[in-house]
């Protein structure tokens, strides 16, 4: 089959590769029918989360068509299901799963004992996501194999398009999420710093969750314009001072709710710290570069809520941790519980609530991913979505 | 299969030429730089330039810069054009070499003959760099009618009231009202 494979730094190509099979009785293989890259594919594309391996297959966005069974998932599902993976992979059964803690399941992750040194305990399995994670193939294929089976996966009815429920797998859960650990109250500002996919869905989830404002942070006026259509007062940080325009916002007592939307990718130029933090990471002295995290510490409201959705991998510096101290901040983060909301979200789309569809920008044949990759990073072509057709269909621009 | 995206890469291939040529000319610079740092006076005598080795050693660390300048960005391209701006330094200097009384002189000539053509390559990987790249202007920049709200903003806003949050996830009783 065909298959986007990780072959270095900023290295990804389309190659032919042996097709998935069962290997444990848990398994079932799919067809894929669409698949996407998501923002934190690119921490991999430039290399900055540790342990890929070169001939990794790439993806974690992924949905199709049921071909193959293990007798022990054929108790849930059957061929020709049709189904969303969720990019964290579960057992269903352990004490993490069964508290709705998905995303640290405790025995999804095959390398189990390389994340219980980098993490101090491990998390759960991630498709195409490092071997921290268990080293899984990606669904960037035309066909993905998916351990736990019988529990790691969303049904969905036949007769919607894909587009409308493939992001069920990650981004609209993280946005929901990211948006739900908020704890929003209808009197509350929430900021959200980031404008990317994940940002997009954070902010319609804190619209249908009925913050009082919403306000976005980016700098490229097309995600902008897309952040407003959400319904998001916007703030361009290469045009305006954004803890001067959040006071300003909020009678000078900033946002209750601060959402990273960013993770450990800031904008390298756009600020002084970020050009330290990028000059540390050239010199390996530092893995991430946290100025969302620095801003949002020093400008949210006492006793009011960080969230972070966005994905950060090792060693952060110059944290002003005094503040979040003194004013009493909590901090919620993690990877995404998507079967402890997919249910939930999966009924909101079929009731017209949301139709995460709005935020796709590309669709692609899976032979253009690879260059798409870079289109999607270099923030090209008004990129902010990128879809994929392992199996035909595809060639669809903004 | 057609499409209207600008090509950046090579079909299959998240990089162009443009980009694994960078990426070797990136490692000439650090190596170039390295020598130039550590043996400036063994080039000073070989191409007979005479006191000119806290130059050469300053054209050295320019290099090492400029090499991890074009390994580490994700757009190498002005990198590229700074190694050009580097090469026509180099020639200037080297061309000083080019005395009838410099015993160095046949060497002087051969290290401007290799620094042309090391000119010619990297302008034109900066031009292929420049060429393949996806066009600024060419954004859809223009998204305001994606709201995501099948039944309209005003519609969406509070639509999922019915939602209730995890206790987990909720804030401390006490501490809501300041929140």
């Amino acid at each position: 089959m065909k298959a986007l494979v990780w072959r270095g730094t900023e290295d990804i190509r389309c190659e032919s590769v042996p097709d998935p099979k069962i290997e444990d009785d848990r398994d079932a293989i799919i067809k894929v029918t669409s698949c996407a890259i998501c923002g934190s594919d690119l921490h991999l594309f430039d290399h900055f989360m540790p342990g890929m391996q070169s001939g990794d297959i790439m993806g974690h966005e992924t949905m199709g068509e049921v071909v193959e069974v293990g007798v022990g998932a054929k108790h849930s599902l059957k061929v020709g299901d049709r189904v969303v993976i969720p990019f964290t992979i579960i057992c269903g059964e352990c004490e993490q799963c069964r508290r709705g803690n998905f995303s640290v399941c405790e025995r999804s992750n095959r390398n189990k004992q390389v994340a219980d040194k980098a993490f101090g305990h491990t998390t759960a399995g991630l498709f195409g996501y490092t071997h921290l994670t268990g080293g899984y193939p990606g669904g960037q294929a035309e066909y993905l194999r998916v351990p736990f089976a019988d529990k790691t996966h969303i049904k969905v009815p036949d007769g919607i398009p894909d587009e409308k429920l493939l992001f069920l797998s990650d981004i609209f859960p993280t946005g929901w999420q990211a948006a739900v650990q908020c704890d929003i109250q209808p009197t509350d500002t929430v900021a959200i710093w980031g404008c990317g996919p994940v940002g997009q869905m954070t902010i319609r989830s804190a619209v249908l969750l009925g913050a009082r404002q919403v306000i976005a942070i980016d700098r490229l006026p097309e995600r902008l314009s897309m952040a407003q259509a959400g319904g998001a007062t916007v703030i361009n940080f290469e045009e305006e001072s954004v803890v001067e325009r959040l006071n300003e916002l909020t009678d000078g007592k900033g946002p209750e709710k601060c959402i990273d939307a960013v993770g450990l990718e800031a904008h390298a130029t756009a600020t002084l710290d970020s050009m330290y933090d990028r000059a540390k990471q050239a010199m390996m002295m530092e893995t991430d570069r946290p100025h969302v995290l620095r801003e949002m510490m020093y400008v949210c409201r006492p006793a009011g809520v960080l969230s972070v959705p966005g994905v950060y991998g090792g060693f952060l510096d110059k944290l002003p941790f005094g503040a979040v101290m003194n004013k009493g901040l909590t901090i919620r983060t993690g990877q995404t519980h998507v079967n402890r909301w997919s249910d939930d979200l999966l009924n909101r789309i079929l009731e017209n609530q949301i139709d995460p569809s709005f935020v796709i920008s590309h669709t692609q044949p899976l032979e253009r991913g690879p260059e798409m990759y870079k289109t999607f990073r270099d923030k090209q072509d008004g990129c902010i979505k990128v879809v994929l057709k392992p199996n035909g269909d595809g060639a669809f621009h903004a | 299969m057609h499409s209207p995206i600008p090509s950046t890469a090579l079909p299959g291939y998240s990089q162009s030429s443009g980009d694994r040529l960078a990426a070797k000319l990136g490692y000439l610079s650090l190596a170039l730089g390295a020598a130039e740092i550590i043996a400036p006076q063994a080039i000073c005598r070989m191409l007979g330039l005479r006191d000119l080795a806290p130059l050469v050693r300053l054209y050295g660390a320019r290099e090492i810069a400029n090499g991890v300048a074009i390994l580490t960005s994700h757009d190498p391209e002005p990198w590229i054009w700074a190694r050009v701006a580097g090469d026509l330094a180099d020639m200037a200097t080297v061309a000083t070499g080019l005395r009838s009384d410099n015993p160095g002189r046949e060497a002087s000539v051969l290290a401007l003959a290799g620094l042309l053509a090391v000119t010619a390559v990297d302008a034109a990987c900066a031009r292929s760099i420049g060429s393949g790249k996806g066009n600024r202007r060419t954004a859809v920049s223009d998204y305001s009618n994606r709201s995501g709200y099948p039944k309209g903003l005003t519609a969406a806003w509070r639509d999922a009231s019915d939602f209730k949050a995890p206790e987990d996830m909720r804030i401390p009783r006490l501490l809501r009202p300041y929140s």
